[in-house]
């Protein structure tokens, strides 16, 4: 069955061929027939069929009226629990609305119900969720694959056609990896586009949400909806939201696509290699300038991740204690117990790996030798971008290092899970927004991605190029 | 001045740095908008920020980096352009969000300077080296509950200043001079009320005592003192502990100290090796803090009169000596009721000794007595200078003056209209006073018998007769001529 469009059922809905319940009912139905996904933590039928009669009552023009959309459990949300998919918050329920929910409530959007996530979005599988794995839609029957994370539970909610489109949250590749491999559209936009407002922090000066949607129309249209500077996030941009939908333009013709040489990686699968080449050739074929550049830093992206972005991670997650909301230890007999048997109890072993490398390396004799050198590596990062950036208009790379992978794979391995983001990494610490498209392929039929990386708030760029891509794909 | 004490053995001098807490006074706290209320019902003061919730995120109080500034100027202090929030991380029950908002390597405020007055005239700068803001921590009551603590989180994210002075005092009165300079700087601004009863105001004292002209010795860091008394208490008590230690061929283990109150003793709370890895990182949340030139000579141009300025015009203007100025600036309250009590009179500029006198000895020890203070005063500032006015212009006598000041602190009435209503009037005319000499010479004619015969003392018992029969009205010194020359004729 093909999958209608965000674009397609707003015109639909329009011209009343189909009714906000209607359309949301054929949602529903498809979620419970998929539950064995294990893509919800928090799914309530009640709740989205009240959305819909308020909904329906409400006589307001909203640009969303009735379009089913799934939510990234790390998104606070009032009308439904909020678990980061941990133990530590497994009954708490936020008495607030993030900022990007409450844009979509705003809009009209139903929310069907809060998706799964690695456990504070901490991991490349939808692996360590205190829930269980999400299993990704395109698995044969034989063989369960992971769905890509963190954002997994939105990737294959989308995937799965759950939704029409679904919020994400992008750290070091937390959108376009699980998009690639569930193939489906997924962008990150530039830090600082959408503010973290109620959004459960994992690494501050890199977290930033975004959206996964059927295709990259769909994700103008939604990214259009979330942006915007709100003045509770410091970090949040004071910038002019352009209509991304209604600018899109496929016409690249004189435009410069650069190609970074290091993303040329051994050991990356020849398909991978090969879609590459694919995307390039279309792109030239378009009349695109094709520039070799290169980032010279990008091989220090992922050590720089990996102290940066646990050393943040192991500071925000100090307010999980058991004494002011969500699980507490019930073998307390001191204070420091307490803390002990309730972080003990409540985080998963990821979570716990990486609050300790974070502890480590902004102890006391070992800061300067790693945060302070991951800080600058990550300006050097950052200068090879603005650097290349001064001679294309945008970059194409691949998003991730395979296709999806079974989910017993790599469990064990952390240092092969950190690999997934690879290619992702480098604009997260640069702050660039970045999209995921499917682009191809592997022999096992398994979708593929592209990445396409913008200069700062030039999500109109990234969206341009990856429309006219995706159109000569389709 | 010898600032040594003496040892057993020899002589030691003490080196005491002050780390000073003062509570910026804004209405809502440094990043976040609940109020900032002193004793309001736990917990009631505590917005989503405070409380830690998930995905909460602090936004600077702009009128509290104003403050910050202002204090910073009044510390003759260099301000930061530049200067970044970091987070101080550590685990306790009353710190919501596992770790404390400060400001690390670049505080908004740089090195300056104080100066302290001795009684002798004489004074000495203290220098400061930083002024940082921070988010105050919460409460835990322990108290309230025998096998639980209660935390109460109304405090949590108030704003701070931390101000650090340079290790340049040397003795618990100096250590007192120089908190009580800096409150009254504080006040005198309006940046911070400073309560100390309330912990408004608090210090963490460094102390380490050496041989005169030893390089520094280990220290001691002596927590959350909220009063000077105990401040020069907890000074005196660690500078005898160290000393015996030292002297007893014993090291000094660096430690931090906790000080009772009750017991007027110190005792370690931790050792060095027990010491926090706070683990200090920028905040993520939130971007370095850029004061442009322009928003610093807007502030600076807000500022009041500070103190020093003021004890130099009072010294100027109306002669007073170094330590009358410096005690009647030492409050913003004493200077203002000493300015609109000599500005009530034009004659009174004159008396200006008089008028600090009848403020800092007489009124003072009135208002301590009755548990007043200046601002609630029952003597407004204008009855005070006519009272002195009275005794400047020999209407009353000083003597007569003082039963009027408690008159007027206990009615609330004028010191014209207690003189009128009383008869209070001195009485200077000679032949009034010297016919009231003539009758007690008349009543007491042994007494005068033995005064001739030399016994001198007596004279003092014939004033004390006719002061009395003029209700103590009689001009001492002519009541004092004129008896001396009846009883000698």
């Amino acid at each position: 069955m093909p999958k209608s469009s965000l674009k397609q059922t707003l015109k639909d809905l329009e011209t009343k061929k189909i009714s906000i319940r209607e359309l949301n009912q054929d949602y529903l139905k498809r979620i419970k027939e998929k539950e064995n996904l294990n893509v919800f933590i928090h799914f309530n039928e009640e709740n989205v069929l009240k959305q819909i009669d308020n909904l329906e009552k409400d006589n307001s023009a909203k640009k969303l009226k009735g379009i089913p959309i799934a939510i990234k459990d790390l998104f606070c949300t009032k009308s439904m629990p909020t678990t980061a998919a941990s133990k530590i918050l497994e009954n708490f329920n936020p008495t607030y609305e993030s900022f990007v929910t409450q844009k979509l409530l705003d809009e009209g959007s139903i929310f069907v119900g809060k998706t799964n996530l690695d456990e504070f979005a901490m991991g490349s599988a939808t692996s360590t969720s205190f829930f269980g794995n999400t299993i990704n839609p395109l698995s044969k029957d034989n063989e369960p694959l992971a769905p890509g994370g963190s954002s997994g539970g939105s990737a294959a909610a989308v995937a799965a056609d759950l939704c029409l489109g679904a919020t994400g949250t992008d750290t070091g590749g937390s959108i376009r990896q699980p998009a690639s491999f569930c193939g489906v559209v997924g962008i990150k936009p530039t830090y600082g586009l959408c503010s973290r407002w109620g959004i459960a922090a994992f690494a501050s000066s890199l977290d930033q949400a975004g959206i996964f949607s059927h295709n990259v129309e769909d994700a103008s249209i939604l990214l259009q909806s979330i942006a915007g500077f709100d003045q509770r996030d410091s970090t949040s941009a004071k910038v002019d939201i352009p209509n991304y939908f209604e600018n899109l333009d496929v016409d690249l013709n004189g435009k410069t696509v650069g190609i970074p040489k290091e993303y040329s990686i051994d050991g990356t699968p020849m398909e991978i290699s090969q879609i590459w080449e694919d995307a390039i050739k279309v792109l030239e074929k378009k009349g695109v300038k094709i520039k070799n550049i290169s980032l010279p830093h990008t091989k220090y992206a992922l050590p720089t991740y990996y102290i940066i972005a646990p050393a943040e991670a192991s500071s925000n997650l100090a307010r999980y204690d058991g004494v002011k909301y969500g699980f507490r230890s019930n073998e307390i007999d001191s204070l420091d117990e307490m803390y002990e048997n309730t972080r003990a109890q409540g985080f998963g072993r990821e979570v716990k790996r990486r609050i300790l490398i974070g502890t480590y390396v902004l102890s006391a004799g070992y800061y300067d030798a790693y945060y302070l050198k991951a800080q600058k590596v990550r300006k050097l990062i950052a200068d090879d971008f603005n650097k290349a950036f001064k001679e294309c208009d945008f970059i194409v790379t691949p998003t991730a290092p395979s296709a999806a992978f079974p989910l017993n794979e790599k469990q064990n391995d952390p240092i092969k899970m950190y690999l997934n983001d690879v290619f992702t990494v480098p604009a997260s610490l640069a702050g660039l927004p970045g999209i995921s498209i499917p682009f191809g392929e592997d022999k096992n039929n398994l979708p593929l991605g592209i990445q396409i990386l913008g200069k700062h708030f030039d999500e109109q760029q990234v969206f341009n190029a990856a429309l006219s891509l995706e159109r000569s794909y389709e | 001045m010898n600032n040594l004490i003496k040892g057993e053995k020899h002589d030691w001098e003490m080196v005491i740095g002050l780390e000073i807490h003062a509570q910026v006074k804004s209405n809502s706290k440094l990043f976040s908008s609940s109020s900032t209320k002193f004793g309001s019902s736990p917990n009631s003061q505590v917005s989503l920020v405070d409380a830690a919730m998930p995905g909460m995120l602090p936004v600077i109080n702009k009128y509290c980096v104003e403050q910050a500034v202002k204090t910073g100027v009044g510390l003759n202090a260099k301000i930061n352009n530049y200067s970044v929030f970091d987070r101080k991380n550590y685990f306790y029950a009353d710190l919501p969000q596992g770790y404390q908002i400060s400001q690390y390597k670049y505080p908004i405020v740089g090195e300056g300077k104080v100066t302290i007055d001795f009684k002798d005239g004489t004074s000495k700068d203290i220098r400061i080296v930083r002024l940082h803001l921070e988010q105050d921590a919460g409460k835990s009551l322990h108290d309230q509950n025998p096998s639980k603590t209660y935390v109460d989180l109304n405090r949590s994210g108030v704003a701070l200043m931390e101000i650090v002075s340079e290790p340049d005092i040397r003795t618990p009165d100096e250590a007192g001079m120089y908190i009580s300079k800096i409150r009254s700087i504080l006040m005198y601004l309006d940046t911070c009320d400073g309560n100390m009863q309330e912990g408004s105001l608090r210090a963490d004292v460094n102390i380490s005592v050496r041989k005169p002209g030893d390089g520094y010795g280990t220290r001691c860091e002596i927590k959350n003192l909220n009063s000077i008394k105990f401040i020069k208490q907890a000074i005196s008590y660690e500078a005898k502990r160290q000393i015996e230690i030292l002297e007893s061929g014993g090291a000094i283990e660096q430690n931090t100290m906790l000080f009772n109150t009750s017991t007027g003793k110190t005792r370690p709370m931790r050792n060095k090796e027990e010491a926090h890895d706070y683990r200090y990182f920028p905040d993520p949340d939130l971007l370095p803090l850029e004061i442009s030139e322009e928003e610093i000579v807007k502030i600076k141009s807000s500022i009041p009169e500070l103190p020093d300025e003021l004890k130099n015009r009072f010294i100027e203007t109306y002669k007073l000596s170094n330590y009358d100025a410096s005690v009647l600036t030492a409050e913003k309250k004493t200077s203002d009721y000493f300015n609109e009590s000599i500005n009530s009179d034009p004659e009174l500029k004159n008396h200006a000794k008089l008028v600090v006198n009848w403020i800092t000895s007489e009124l003072f020890s009135l208002l301590n007595k009755n548990n007043f203070d200046l601002t609630n005063s029952p003597v407004s500032p204008e009855n005070l200078g006519q009272l002195v006015k009275l005794i400047s212009t020999n209407e009353i006598s000083g003597k007569i003056a003082k039963d009027v000041l408690d008159d007027m602190f206990s009615t609330g009435k004028t010191a014209r209209e207690i003189v009128d209503e009383k008869g209070l009037k001195q009485v200077t005319n000679e032949e009034e006073i010297e016919i009231v000499i003539m009758e007690v010479i008349k009543d007491n004619p042994k007494m005068v018998q033995e005064f001739l015969e030399g016994k001198d003392k007596l004279l003092g018992f014939f004033v004390g007769q006719a002061m009395k029969k003029t209700k103590g009205k009689a001009n001492p010194k002519i009541l004092n001529e004129i008896l001396l020359k009846k009883l000698n004729k």
